[in-house]
């Protein structure tokens, strides 16, 4: 058989391949939970652009496999340039390039661009384990630093700070948010790099040690979603993992209320009863 | 225009530089070992490439194996999975592709396509070669340490390069931060080598735009390297001193596992920055060699020139300058400053242009063609459609927010090596199939071609494709396995055994190239001389492999450019670049037919 035409098959076939594979996938998006539809729009619009200029160059190089496999005798055609071609071919792919980027900046605009009104939470990373800390009363986050870390204060609050007094800190890896409220992530990791990230958001951004990083969302469905660790950060990596509950405001705020707050940390481990935390002191987890 | 009438040919410039007495070898040893004719260096450059790039297949093999089933093989511990993918990405990217492209097609094919003896500067060329070989076997070497090699990732992020919470802290990071500072300077080495050699070397009547694309090719990846490299020299250096001395170039304050560190100060998105303005030219560095091979591989074997030459070179050079402006696409979600997404996002998606254009002529060359479906021919076709699939990809990825979900995820692994493992790797493949005969005199076998092309090209096809929908779903890459989650289905982990059952196959394909290539230097069937009837220089030479110092008593002269092929009238469908133009003009390659916007004087 005509090689040509073997190749020409195989190109067809793997464009066909290629897209019902696409449609009959099981593997695609989460239901989204958040506010960012956008994100997946902006992707649908790349998918419908990319994929014609793939289902055209390929079926274009079929065509040219099976109608100019080579023949004895026959030369090919004499032509280096095609100017008026070229500047077709140039223009037309500047405009699918802006098609995809427009949207793209509009939607990079929003997702940088915290809305009024926000509420503040926070992540911290640490090998291998997510802790949260919530403004409490006051809505404002305390001030911290790395050099306060210690048993009795394992998030580093800057004790004299007041607004971090009543600031409710989570240990147990298991973060809750209220459905349909804008909220700030402030994000602090105290060794290594680390991403927070819940597939059902779709927002994620590094944590970076020795500074703040931040994403905002709208939380859209009530639930509990998986949060992984993102970012390469060491043999642990892959048990990095918490939970994200979002539920009705009302239950959050009864959640909330029983949560300590960093003042009560502090008297608690004054006392002496409590043992100081379970973080600072666990020791590098085994693996084996 | 650029040949013709015999009183313009005598009118050709004189040499400006003489012609250079070489070193002549008078011994097996500065023959065949500290050799400085660059076609020796340039098979041990491959030699030695494709050694390290066995482990890394082994090393991928391992990886699969934990990936596709998880709970069966107990030898593969966290630790060593980490080791295996960091060694993986680097001895790919670093000691296999770059090497093999600029040290070995590089050395082989600039000296012979420009019409010079030799590189211009034999003994640094050695060198070069030798410092390679060290900083391999430095990076072998820290298997044998206590810790063994490094298992940061092959972007070697620090912090957590340099602490105790990832494997080969101690001391594998430190050698391979000093094997990749040998790598460069071995590079840098051979670099200024190719660059200077394109640039003084060329024979009478060479011009710039008369060359092949793939001498633009490797010499603008050459020139991009010796600009980018420097990034990661320092970046390298910082974080040794930062793990050895205490420095805190890229270490913040940190408490790790309950113990203050002494560090401070310092910032970790500085060596990212780093890292990636040199990584982000460094796929260039990769791909333009590919671009440019793969289009002379295209135009030999479809007996059609090149379409829009000119338009080929400016974007090679163009993409080349771009690839300087958008490293921070690999730093949407790094941190930095969110602002700096627009910028990149912007000059990331405007590189897309011309590179798709170079798509556009590479199908183009083959219309109204006459293609030979020879083997080289196959992997050329077989790389242009791994390398649209895998540039759309990047499309994604470049856009700033399509990046958020999906950057981490195996999409990314999935992007990253359909276009810059894959598709390149079809070009080598495909290069080796083409250059054998020039290189060694004889052919490879035909048939056992043909079952590397389909194995490898459908199957690698197969393998990542679906791997991007895995990262669609949220599978993020580097885990060293999934354990529970509430969004991946079991089906995810079929697809997972399966896409590891099709590498090991892809892989078994890749030792039937290798016993082909063993067999055929020996037995394989002797070939022609031009054999495939190509026009460009390497194939004008008097014998055939070249001998030392690649002409004769005269070097040659070049009447037209590289891509003769289908010359209306002329005799046969191609007139090599050296053919003399009473000769060509003989057999009807006149004026008239010389292509009307010639890329030549």
């Amino acid at each position: 058989m005509n090689i040509g035409i073997v190749v020409a098959v195989a190109l067809v076939l793997i464009v066909v391949g290629s897209i019902v594979f696409h449609f009959m996938s099981p593997w695609w998006w989460t239901p989204i939970a958040s506010n960012w539809g956008y994100i997946d729009d902006t992707i649908i619009v790349t998918f419908w652009v990319t994929g014609v200029v793939f289902v055209a160059v390929v079926f274009f190089m079929a065509y040219c496999a099976y109608r100019y496999s080579y023949q004895k005798g026959r030369r090919s055609e004499y032509k280096p340039e095609d100017t008026k071609l070229e500047w077709w071919l140039t223009g037309l792919t500047t405009l699918g390039v802006a098609i995809m980027l427009t949207p793209g900046l509009f939607v990079w605009n929003q997702f940088v661009t915290v809305p009024e009104g926000a509420s503040e939470f926070e992540v911290i990373g640490q090998q291998w384990q997510w802790s949260f800390r919530y403004p409490g009363e006051d809505g404002v986050l305390g001030t911290t630093d790395v050099r306060n870390i210690s048993d009795e204060n394992p998030f580093g609050l800057n004790p004299d700070d007041p607004n971090g007094q009543d600031d409710i800190l989570i240990e147990d890896s298991e973060a809750r948010l209220p459905i349909g409220q804008p909220v700030k992530v402030l994000m602090r990791s105290i060794d290594v790099l680390h991403d927070f990230y819940v597939p059902e958001l779709r927002a994620k951004m590094d944590m970076v040690p020795g500074m703040v990083t931040y994403i905002w969302f709208i939380p859209t469905r009530t639930g509990t979603f998986d949060i992984l660790c993102f970012e390469l950060c060491g043999v642990g990596h892959y048990i990095m993992r918490g939970k994200l509950v979002v539920e009705e405001e009302s239950a959050y705020r009864a959640w909330l209320g029983e949560q300590p707050t960093f003042a009560e940390y502090l008297a608690e481990a004054r006392s002496g009863s409590g043992g100081g935390s379970t973080l600072v002191m666990n020791e590098k987890i085994s693996l084996e | 225009m650029a040949t013709v009438a015999p009183a313009e040919a005598e009118a050709l410039p004189p040499a400006e530089v003489e012609d250079v007495e070489l070193y002549h070898s008078k011994s097996w040893v500065t023959k065949y070992v500290f050799s400085q004719d660059a076609k020796v260096i340039a098979v041990q450059y491959s030699v030695t490439a494709g050694a390290i790039g066995l482990v890394a297949l082994v090393l991928s093999w391992l990886m699969r194996l934990q990936l596709g089933f998880p709970d069966l093989f107990a030898f593969i511990d966290p630790t060593d999975y980490y080791q295996f993918i960091t060694m993986h990405g680097m001895i790919m990217v670093i000691y296999l592709l770059t090497a093999l492209f600029l040290g070995g097609f590089g050395n082989y094919l600039i000296p012979l396509m420009v019409g010079a003896r030799d590189m211009v500067f034999p003994y640094l060329n050695m060198l070069s070669y030798w410092i390679y070989l060290a900083a391999v076997l430095l990076l072998l070497a820290s298997w044998f340490v206590p810790g063994g090699p490094t298992g940061a990732g092959w972007t070697l992020y620090p912090p957590q390069a340099i602490l105790s919470g990832t494997p080969g802290s101690d001391s594998g990071i430190i050698i391979m931060l000093v094997s990749l500072a040998l790598f460069i300077i071995g590079f840098t080495m051979g670099g200024l080598n190719y660059v200077v050699t394109v640039l003084q070397a060329r024979t009478r009547g060479m011009t710039l735009m008369r060359m092949p694309l793939t001498v633009w090719g490797i010499f603008t990846a050459t020139v991009l390297a010796l600009l980018a490299f420097p990034a990661l020299f320092v970046g390298a250096v910082m974080m040794t001193l930062d793990s050895l001395l205490g420095t805190s170039f890229f270490m913040p304050s940190i408490v790790e596992f309950g113990e203050y560190l002494e560090y401070g100060g310092g910032s970790p998105i500085l060596f990212q920055h780093l890292f990636w303005f040199f990584g982000h030219p460094e796929v260039y560095i990769v791909a333009l060699p590919a671009f440019g091979i793969v289009s002379d591989l295209l135009s030999v074997h479809a007996r059609r020139h090149i379409f829009g030459y000119r338009m080929m070179v400016w974007a090679i050079v163009i993409i080349g300058a771009l690839s300087f402006v958008v490293w921070a696409h690999h730093m949407y979600v790094s941190g930095m400053n969110p602002w700096f997404g627009f910028f990149f996002a912007t000059t990331t998606l405007i590189i897309a242009v011309p590179t798709a254009l170079k798509v556009y002529n590479w199908t183009l060359t083959l219309w109204k063609a006459n293609i030979q479906f020879t083997l080289p021919m196959l992997f050329a076709i077989g790389f242009i459609v791994t390398f649209v699939n895998g540039g759309i990809t990047g499309l994604f990825l470049g856009n700033v927010v399509v990046d958020v979900p999906l950057s981490d995820t195996m999409f990314v692994v999935a992007h990253f090596h359909m276009v810059m493992g894959v598709a390149p790797l079809l070009v080598i493949f495909g290069a080796i199939y083409h250059w054998y005969p020039l290189i060694t005199g004889r052919m490879l076998h035909e048939g056992m071609g043909r079952f590397h092309f389909w194995v490898t090209f459908v199957g690698a096809y197969i393998i990542f494709f679906p791997i991007h929908y895995l990262g669609f779903l949220g599978v993020p890459r580097r885990y060293y396995e999934m354990g529970e989650t509430s969004f991946i289905p079991a089906s995810a982990d079929t697809l997972n055994a399966f896409v590891t059952v099709a590498a090991l196959i892809v892989g078994f394909a890749q030792l039937v190239f290798l016993y082909n290539m063993i067999r055929s230097a020996s037995s394989g069937k002797i070939a022609e001389h031009n054999p495939w009837r190509a026009v460009s220089l390497e194939w004008q030479t008097p014998e055939m492999p070249p001998a030392h110092g690649n002409w004769g008593p005269e070097l040659p002269v070049v009447y037209r450019w590289a891509y003769a092929y289908g010359v209306p009238g002329a005799a046969e469908d191609f007139v090599a670049q050296d053919a003399p133009p009473t000769l060509a003009a003989a057999s009807g390659d006149d004026d008239r037919q010389e292509p009307s916007p010639q890329p030549a004087e």
